[in-house]
């Protein structure tokens, strides 16, 4: 089973976004950028598919391809992918911020190309914050598609997905090709080791321009301004439970 | 201009956050149109078919649409949404589910997640974790958005709407549903619960965090959440999850007890009323943002709760 793992360079998400003051964006100027963590962790799923971990027999995935759109450094990005144990990758140019539908419409340009049996992606990228590509991807290629995986077992031509919903959790079978995101809590991915980085380093990365997969990439929305949410501000500290107590009732909220 | 909402159907009524999204759809146009989805939907619809403002309820009644998965709600949702110029649902995890694929499959940019409507193409929604609110203006003909229901007021009740039947469109190749564990609980919903209380991982045991919030959250009426932190350690389930990566909630009266409150949670409850933090470290984060703080120990100050809460 080939595999296609869609990576994204957002912010670390250890570092907090800051608004710019002319309310065009979020300063990204000289700010540590990372894998996008829910890709991590569908990387990380992919190789274990591949080398076999807890439930996954060996070979159950043979080839891990890692495609990511963005700028020139998202070569790193894809870089750490092939250190975790991804195969070899793909760079779609673009300077561009491009949307959840013109990314679904390039990654279905590279599934035509490379026809993986399985797209493992994350939910959501925590800059746009639009949980929408992988679904998007799915019904453009007219696949199946299973989001928020927190469990994934392939067997018999399908991936049984366990679904982190609302309330609980939900088990789809989606018949492969299928399109899976996956969720926080699927695995925890490893750090590169040293060799793998090294090792890395030979693996092959193509790198193609937005242009070379002839589909629409346009904006359909217009970012009017980006501004910082309003702030709370400190309260007070009491003195005890009893003191609280009367200040809830005096707020109305007890 | 016609806006179709999709409901969050709970059996035989709709969730509140139907309500909501109604709002919502009522600050894009007069005509506001409910789908109900799933087999038996009579009860459901008579119940959106009361909310105040809605012209009329749609029902597609199929076993296929039962669980809403996402390739059956596109394919019926996809031909319906000619007749309208926005289609709207609430950010659930069934409509993050299935609304880029509805989106997509009407070429469409979907919008995730407004907490405003500026006009009919106006929007504005959270970024980076709610470190930044983005006003966004469509160009599509069509919208297809998702409503963060914590962030508009529920429509009332007093409607009378007609209710009538959709085709219901098959989908081709589809994931199926095999099963559900669903945590069933007396307590109010996470997401809808007026006073949410919340622990952390200084709770230190799946034992302790229950042994200590559901108490608590009996004597209150309130529903449980629990940090990233707990829930990762194993002392909640994580439908428990309070933070961006999970539920975000804006109860009437959030307490947090044992949360230092990192970014990622705060960015899940930041929009209550009324904040109460209980940590026994001053300089806990949680406290920059709430409106009253005890310093203490959870096991001093929770017993002492309860007494004063008699």
């Amino acid at each position: 089973m080939k595999v296609l793992v869609p990576v994204k360079r957002v912010i670390d998400y250890n570092v907090k976004a800051r608004v710019k003051s002319d309310q065009t964006g979020v300063d990204l100027a000289n700010v540590k950028m990372s894998m996008n963590p829910f890709d991590e962790i569908a990387v990380e799923e992919a190789v274990r598919l591949r080398d076999g971990k807890e439930h996954h027999a060996a070979g159950t995935a043979t080839e891990i391809v890692v495609v990511s759109i963005g700028v020139t450094q998202a070569q790193e990005t894809i870089r750490t992918a092939l250190a975790m144990g991804a195969d070899r990758g793909i760079l779609i140019q673009s300077d561009a911020d491009l949307e959840p539908l013109a990314v679904a419409r390039l990654l279905k340009a590279v599934v035509d190309e490379e026809k993986p049996d399985l797209v493992l992606l994350g939910k959501q990228s925590i800059d746009g914050d639009n949980n929408a590509v992988g679904q998007m991807l799915a019904a453009l290629l007219d696949w199946p598609q299973a989001t928020f995986a927190g469990k994934i077992v392939i067997a018999d031509g399908k991936a049984t997905v366990t679904r982190e919903v609302d309330g609980g959790l939900q088990t789809l079978a989606a018949p492969l090709p299928a399109v899976v995101t996956v969720d926080l809590r699927l695995n925890t991915p490893r750090y590169a080791s040293l060799p793998n980085i090294m090792k890395a380093k030979k693996k092959e990365i193509a790198i193609k321009a937005v242009a070379d997969y002839g589909v629409d990439t346009a904006p359909r929305l217009k970012v009017l301004k980006v501004t910082e949410p309003a702030k709370r501000s400190a309260g007070i500290i009491v003195a005890d439970a009893a003191e609280l107590v009367s200040k809830l009732k005096t707020a109305g909220v007890l | 201009m016609a806006v179709l909402v999709i409901a969050d159907r709970d059996g035989d009524t709709v969730r509140d956050t139907t309500h909501k999204t109604v709002t919502a759809a009522l600050a894009l146009s007069g005509d506001v149109d409910v789908l109900v989805l799933g087999d038996g939907a009579k009860a459901a619809a008579d119940a959106a078919a009361k909310i105040k403002g809605v012209r009329k309820v749609l029902t597609a009644e199929s076993p296929a649409l039962g669980h809403q998965l996402a390739e059956a709600v596109a394919a019926t949702v996809v031909p319906l949404a000619a007749g309208y110029d926005a289609v709207l649902s609430p950010a659930t995890t069934d409509g993050k589910n299935f609304m880029p694929r509805i989106a997509a499959a009407l070429d469409v940019a979907p919008i995730s997640d407004i907490v405003e409507v500026v006009s009919a193409d106006t929007f504005v929604r959270p970024i980076y974790a709610g470190n930044a609110l983005e006003t966004i203006q469509s160009s599509d003909g069509k919208k297809v958005i998702t409503v963060r229901p914590t962030a508009f007021n529920a429509a009332e009740e007093g409607g009378s709407a007609a209710v009538e039947a959709v085709k219901v469109v098959d989908a081709g190749r589809s994931a199926s549903f095999v099963s559900e564990e669903m945590v069933k609980s007396d307590r109010p919903e996470l997401g809808a619960a007026k006073i949410v209380v919340s622990g952390g991982r200084a709770l230190g045991s799946a034992e302790e965090f229950h042994a200590v919030m559901d108490p608590l959250a009996d004597k209150l009426g309130a529903a449980v959440g629990a940090s990233r932190a707990a829930v990762d350690a194993g002392y909640a389930p994580n439908d428990y999850q309070v933070g961006q990566t999970g539920k975000v909630v804006a109860p009437g009266l959030y307490i947090a007890i044992g949360i230092s409150g990192a970014i990622q949670h705060l960015a899940g409850m930041k929009d209550s009323k009324i904040i109460v933090a209980i940590n026994k470290d001053p300089d806990a984060p949680i406290f920059q943002v709430a409106d009253f703080g005890i310093v203490a120990d959870y096991k001093v100050a929770i017993p002492e709760l309860m007494t004063a809460l008699g």
